[in-house]
């Protein structure tokens, strides 16, 4: 290895200014990145809105009547198995590799949809005996929090399948492989969210 | 970037490595998996002093959230990624002022507020 190689691997050797510019996918990376911490900021400003309007239920359903730790649980692994599923997923779109691209999708998009089914089974059971969002405050905070982060896994799932009909029509085009690189930062975002869903919701009802 | 076309908007002798490898998508699961049981058996375990249990859970979210920035999202000390760390530094920063700021901020103002019985009565 040079010593200009051993000085771009260390990265301090060499000065901001003669760098260069970087590359279009730490770029668009990076982009993509403050999107998701705004995404991400927008949440935070829910789960404000929860953490001060989980305990006025107007005389309503309380948290810990209403949820089901074992179904959480299901919800849970599910994203969590379909976020690692994604990162093969995107080793495949890395390696060019297109049959196990579809294979790896394929799961991640079925894992998917299966959290979304649980999840609207869960609403509707909540709305059919009368806990729904206009029940109390408390119900209000709880549906648009958890509802909004279902809207963006529809969104993601949506996004999933463009993605695999520009694999199938373009191919692996570096512009093509950019965008899976975005839509996994995405889906492991929306992994991350959860973690503070079913803790903050789900858990912290049954304390 | 062995391909011709990928060469493309990359500067001569950088490699970008933004991926993990399988190994580390397991390792990250296998973290993951273990924080996951452990904060549902937390919550609703006898074993644990029962005022510490929300700091538990908090820890283990917090803990797997780091988890899931490392192995899934690959956020590392690279050069390449510095921009990427501050942009998640501010943006928990301004997360942490919202939701504790509200907290906060309501937890003052239901202290000093009336309660509502004499509120509806000196409204008479």
């Amino acid at each position: 290895m040079s010593a200009a190689e051993q000085a771009l691997e260390s990265g301090d050797a060499v000065p901001l200014s003669l760098r260069g510019p970087a590359p279009t996918r730490v770029v668009a990376g990076y982009g993509f990145w403050l999107f998701l911490l705004s995404d991400i900021i927008i949440f935070g400003a829910l789960f404000a809105a929860f953490a001060v309007l989980c305990g006025e239920t107007a005389g309503g359903p309380t948290a810990a009547g209403l949820f089901d730790k074992k179904h959480v649980l299901i919800e849970t692994a599910c994203l969590l198995a379909s976020s690692v599923t994604c990162g093969f997923g995107s080793l495949a779109v890395q390696s060019a590799d297109k049959s196990s691209t579809y294979f790896w999708m394929a799961i991640t998009f079925i894992l998917g949809v299966t959290f979304l089914i649980l999840e609207v089974s869960e609403f509707s059971h909540m709305l059919s005996i009368g806990a729904g969002p206009s029940r109390s405050a408390f119900l209000s905070a709880f549906f648009t929090l958890v509802g909004t982060h279902g809207l963006h896994v529809t969104v993601g799932l949506c996004w999933l399948i463009v993605m695999l009909l520009q694999v199938a029509t373009l191919g692996f085009q570096p512009m093509v492989s950019r965008r899976f690189f975005c839509f996994g930062l995405f889906w492991h975002a929306l992994d991350i969210v959860w973690i503070g869903v079913f803790t903050i919701v789900y858990l912290g009802a049954h304390l | 970037m062995s391909t011709g076309i990928e060469a493309q908007g990359v500067a001569p002798g950088v490699d970008v490595q933004t991926h993990g490898t399988r190994r580390s998508y397991l390792v990250g699961l296998g973290y993951a998996v273990i924080l996951t049981l452990a904060s549902f058996w937390a919550s609703s375990s006898d074993l644990i002093y029962s005022p510490g249990i929300p700091i538990l859970l908090g820890v283990l979210a917090i803990a797997q959230m780091g988890v899931h920035l490392v192995f899934f999202l690959h956020i590392s000390s690279a050069p390449d990624q510095t921009n990427n760390v501050l942009a998640l530094a501010f943006g928990v920063f301004v997360v942490g002022l919202l939701v504790f700021g509200s907290m906060i901020i309501m937890a003052h103002l239901n202290h000093n507020m009336m309660p509502m019985d004499r509120l509806i009565q000196m409204q008479r």
